[in-house]
């Protein structure tokens, strides 16, 4: 029962992050992810401290303007102190994340978040803390419902402004000289990025969420050239990823979100080798060893 | 050298445009009739993009305006369509050839709407004109230069719009396709459609367009093809930049002095 | 105050190696980090850093000790190999790279994972400490491990006096450096090797996450104020140095607060108090030169009003009212008096009784604006083909950059006209 829970919301996990991950690496925008994924952490704390308990709601709030926040400061140093663009996320997250960590340390007694907590999560005490009812009914794991309930956000968002989402990842300039406003659609995307993160950010760990929002859409873009099976191939390789991670962690008795990464990258080295279009095995073997 | 016409579709007043402070474009003032096929003609680094793209709204503008049958852009945009450089695009991305026709539809559609069985058919008929029907559902990335921008012509039809803007269409495409387009935009011409192309082939300028736009930095001529093409323009566009203008454009970047004053 | 002294008078042999360390480490990645900053490819630096881990693990789970000696190798290698990764990747896929990046360090940062917890639920003994490449440990340098940074250090040091020229060539520009016959892949090579290097060691003070700002806020901070290479390299190092100290220094006071990260929270706060403030190309000195922009030119356009209704009077040095001069030319009340005081103390106006007049220097300065704005006027139609009645708005403003020099060039270049397109006279 408890494997299939860590399974179950693993999967959620991955599902949600994935479908996200598509519009991020198409936009080239993976080490923005990237930087919010870290610098939610200061909004986390933030929350704890004010609500002086995990109140869920606060904190999607809290992240929602934390990673918006991250997003502005990136853009503002990019474009107002022309500061190159990877510098800009690189100084951004990392001082955002560090002021988290002082945080963390700082009000080590109210907050119930610890260093490695921050950096690979709990999925595994995920069946600890259900969720039981005024009247002492056993609901099922907490964060289950608040992952699942991001998930149906994030598939209503995707399903609301798909056509929107789509044209201006393919072509911003033509989507805003039809009158759709790339701005908007940008910080939208963002919002629902930070609010993903901080939903899997205590169960998966910052750098599982990265792992999460990159490798099973990077490895569905390598399987396809279609963008409605790119997303329903990350669905896919998403729900894979966490059954053969939380095995893989049984295994050999290590963490649960470091093996559900390892796996994701395993899956996208199979398809990078042997994706029937793209892979470079199958390249060698159909044009000759003569290619790169 | 500049013509005065009336009821112009495309009407620009005192365009001022600026890249930090730098102009790109000083004071153009320009009109386009009607029906016309004209050509934005200049050397590299003359604006002629950055012309387009300020009619489009895509870059903000120091000063003048522009009205587009007698209106501001956003209120006619469902009648004018935009089709960007192709380099400006990843065509690694996952999308069909009628996927990205489809777009054409979206500016009609508005929000939270799918397009229905009519938007196909404008799709699937913008294809047949382009002679791309055939190639429906490939994919973007398997396709060649010239058969991409086919199809962002095809998604510009699909538009259904009165006037176009196109940015360098005839860059890096065949022989073939080149002719393709021009004998298509002319019909659409003669139907009474506007189109305006950048161009910077000056071999084939005159044979393709009846307007002409001659640009470097400052509107050098426009006006009637015969009008207009001829050496002295020509030498006036290309024959460098003018080097007090150069040298001021330097100066109000290098000491950050508005090109307008702040109103 | 007084740990202040007791910290900086080094009695306590482990602040002086804390101390000792944390410059060693955040000045070597500050210098290695500016060239990484320069070829924009500073987000490498942070695939990098998190590469690093399953490494560590790897060469304490085959040696079984703790040694720097075994771990720092092992470190090297992964931490090369994830940059040989996303190499490939984008070399040989329709992957991007920022994808690449963020796919790798997050992989390879799991791997580690899976190897560390690995290594902490079997019985390895002595295995605590290695979790000191997660978060890094600054405050707890020692004597032996400063011998270790202290001879990478000087690698990086002495591999980048010695290569300065090559490095620079191929940050700046890579083709240029082949064509002129630098070795560019070997130097390349050489780059990579001691950011890895610089990585492997600083990770040790600040952690895997924040290794990435010890590389790039340095340099980020140090480009506002220089366009020297050489001393962007110095300042960079500088700022590292500094907070390095003050990271340590705060730690030694309140114990409980973790080095790394107030190492990075102070290298950013140098990073932001340089991007507002720095000369030149701080944003408040942009904003400040824009006000003074803004002044000038309303002041010369007071001067130039006044100019023109005493060319109306054909009397220069009439006294004229603050009402008059608003209905010559649409200006506010309030901001018009502040400017008639400046020029006053400049000593282009006087008041007198029944109102404002110009001395003889204000008069030859409202003069020159108003014979550049029809010089421009002349220009516009002449060379740009503008109408008449579009010259006005352009000119209103061109009028207040035109140099001397550029004065005397549109003079010559117009060969003097007597008057503008709107049959004003232009006066000499």
């Amino acid at each position: 029962m408890n494997a299939f829970l860590i399974i179950l919301t693993g999967s959620l996990v991955a599902i949600t992050c994935g479908l996200l991950g598509c519009f991020l690496i198409l936009r080239k925008m993976a080490m923005i992810g990237d930087a919010i994924s870290h610098s939610v952490l200061p909004g986390i704390v933030i929350a704890y401290l004010v609500a002086g308990s995990r109140d869920s709601t606060l904190m999607l709030i809290a992240a929602a303007i934390t990673g918006v926040f991250t997003t502005f400061i990136i853009e503002f140093l990019n474009k107002h102190g022309r500061l190159q663009s990877d510098a800009s996320i690189g100084v951004t997250f990392t001082w955002l994340f560090a002021i988290g960590v002082i945080l963390i340390s700082a009000y080590a007694g109210q907050v119930d978040l610890d260093q490695d907590c921050v950096l690979y999560g709990e999925i595994a005490y995920v069946p600890l803390d259900s969720w039981i009812t005024g009247s002492g009914i056993n609901l099922g794991p907490r964060a289950l419902y608040i992952i699942g309930f991001v998930l149906l956000l994030v598939i209503f968002f995707i399903v609301i402004g798909y056509k929107e989402l789509f044209l201006t990842t393919f072509d911003p300039a033509f989507a805003s000289a039809i009158g759709i406003s790339v701005t908007l659609w940008h910080y939208l995307l963002m919002t629902m990025v930070s609010i993903t993160t901080v939903a899997s950010f205590e169960l998966v760990g910052a750098i599982l969420v990265i792992a999460f929002l990159i490798a099973p859409a990077a490895t569905a873009y390598l399987l396809t050239d279609k963008f409605k099976t790119m997303l329903f191939l990350t669905v896919i390789i998403g729900v894979i990823t966490s059954f053969s991670g939380y095995y893989l962690a049984e295994w050999i008795n290590g963490s649960i979100s470091g093996a559900m990464s390892v796996i994701s990258g395993l899956l996208f080295a199979l398809a990078f080798l042997f994706s029937p279009k793209e892979g470079i095995v199958v390249k060698r073997v159909k044009y000759g060893f003569k290619t790169n | 050298m500049s013509a005065e016409i009336e009821n112009p579709v495309l009407e620009i007043h005192d365009l001022t445009v600026t890249y930090s402070k730098k102009p790109v474009l000083w004071d153009v003032d320009m009109t386009i009739p009607k029906g016309s096929l004209a050509g934005i003609i200049g050397p590299n680094g003359a604006g002629k993009s950055t012309l387009i793209k300020s009619i489009m709204g895509l870059v903000p503008i120091a000063s003048g305006y522009i009205k587009i049958f007698d209106k501001d852009l956003k209120e006619v945009r469902k009648n004018v369509s935009y089709v960007p450089q192709r380099g400006s695009v990843d065509w690694d991305f996952p999308a069909s050839v009628v996927d990205v026709v489809m777009m054409g539809r979206y500016g009609h559609l508005g929000f939270f709407n799918y397009p229905k069985k009519a938007d196909k058919e404008v799709a699937l008929d913008a294809l047949r004109k382009v002679g791309m029907d055939a190639y429906k559902n490939r994919q973007i990335s398997e396709l060649s230069g010239g058969q991409q921008q086919r199809v962002f012509l095809a998604r510009a039809i699909a538009q259904q719009a009165d006037i176009y803007f196109m940015d360098e269409p005839f860059a890096g495409v065949d022989a073939a396709t080149e002719r393709a387009i021009i004998s298509l935009l002319k019909e659409l011409a003669d139907k009474g459609k506007t189109i305006v192309v950048v161009h910077h082939d000056l071999q084939t300028a005159p044979n393709y367009f009846d307007w002409m736009v001659l640009l470097n930095t400052r509107l050098v001529a426009h006006g009637p093809t015969q009008e207009v093409f001829n050496d002295e323009n020509l030498k006036e566009t290309y024959g460098g930049k003018l080097t007090l203008l150069s040298e001021i454009s330097k100066l109000l970047e290098n000491k950050r002095f508005p090109a307008r004053e702040a109103k | 105050m007084e740990s202040l002294l007791e910290f900086f008078s080094f009695s306590d042999h482990n602040v002086q190696s804390v101390v000792i360390g944390s410059i060693w480490l955040t000045a070597s990645c500050a210098i290695v980090g500016t060239f990484s900053f320069l070829k924009k490819r500073t987000l490498v630096g942070d695939a990098v850093a998190h590469s690093v881990l399953p490494g560590v693990c790897l060469a304490f789970i085959l040696s079984g000790s703790k040694n720097p000696l075994y771990l720092i190798p092992g470190a090297f290698l992964t931490g090369w190999l994830s940059l040989v990764l996303i190499d490939k990747i984008v070399a040989h896929s329709k992957i991007k790279e920022d994808t690449a990046i963020g796919l790798i360090l997050s992989v390879f940062f799991g791997l580690g994972i899976l190897a560390l917890t690995y290594i902490q639920h079997t019985d390895y003994a002595n295995q605590s400490g290695l979790d000191h490449f997660l978060f890094g440990k600054a405050a707890s340098i020692v004597r032996e491990d400063l011998l270790i940074f202290s001879v990478i250090a000087i690698i990086l040091m002495i591999s980048v006096i010695l290569y300065f020229k090559e490095f620079m060539l191929i940050s700046f520009d890579e083709e240029f450096a082949q064509s002129i016959g630098v070795p560019v892949r070997r130097i390349e090579l050489l780059l990579t090797t001691l950011t890895v290097l610089a990585v492997v060691i600083g990770i040790q003070a600040v952690g895997v996450v924040l290794m990435a700002a010890m590389l790039i806020t340095p340099a980020a901070a140090a480009r506002f104020w220089t366009n020297d290479l050489k001393i962007l390299m110095l300042l960079a190092a500088l700022f590292g140095a500094f907070s390095g100290i003050s990271g340590a220094y705060v730690s030694y006071t309140a114990p409980a607060m973790p080095t790394g990260p107030w190492i990075v929270v102070i290298l950013s706060t140098i990073a932001i108090l340089s991007f507002l403030f720095a000369p030149t190309k701080g944003t408040l000195f942009r904003l400040l030169k824009q006000v003074k922009i803004k002044r000038k030119i309303k002041d010369e356009n007071t001067l130039k009003t006044m100019f023109y209704m005493g060319e109306e009077l054909s009397s220069f040095y009439h006294p004229m009212e603050v009402e008059e001069m608003i209905s010559k030319r649409k200006m506010q009340k309030s901001s018009l008096e502040k400017s008639l005081l400046r020029l006053k103390k400049e000593g282009y106006l006087e008041k007198e009784k029944t109102g404002w007049v110009l001395t003889k220097a204000g008069k030859e300065k409202g003069q020159r604006i108003v014979k550049l704005h029809r010089l421009w006027e002349v220009y516009l139609t002449k060379y740009l083909n503008i109408a008449p009645d579009h010259v006005h708005d352009d000119a209103e403003n061109i009028e207040h950059v035109i140099t001397p020099e550029l004065e005397e060039r549109l003079e010559k270049l117009l060969n003097y006209p007597e008057t503008d397109p709107h049959q004003s006279k232009i006066p000499y």
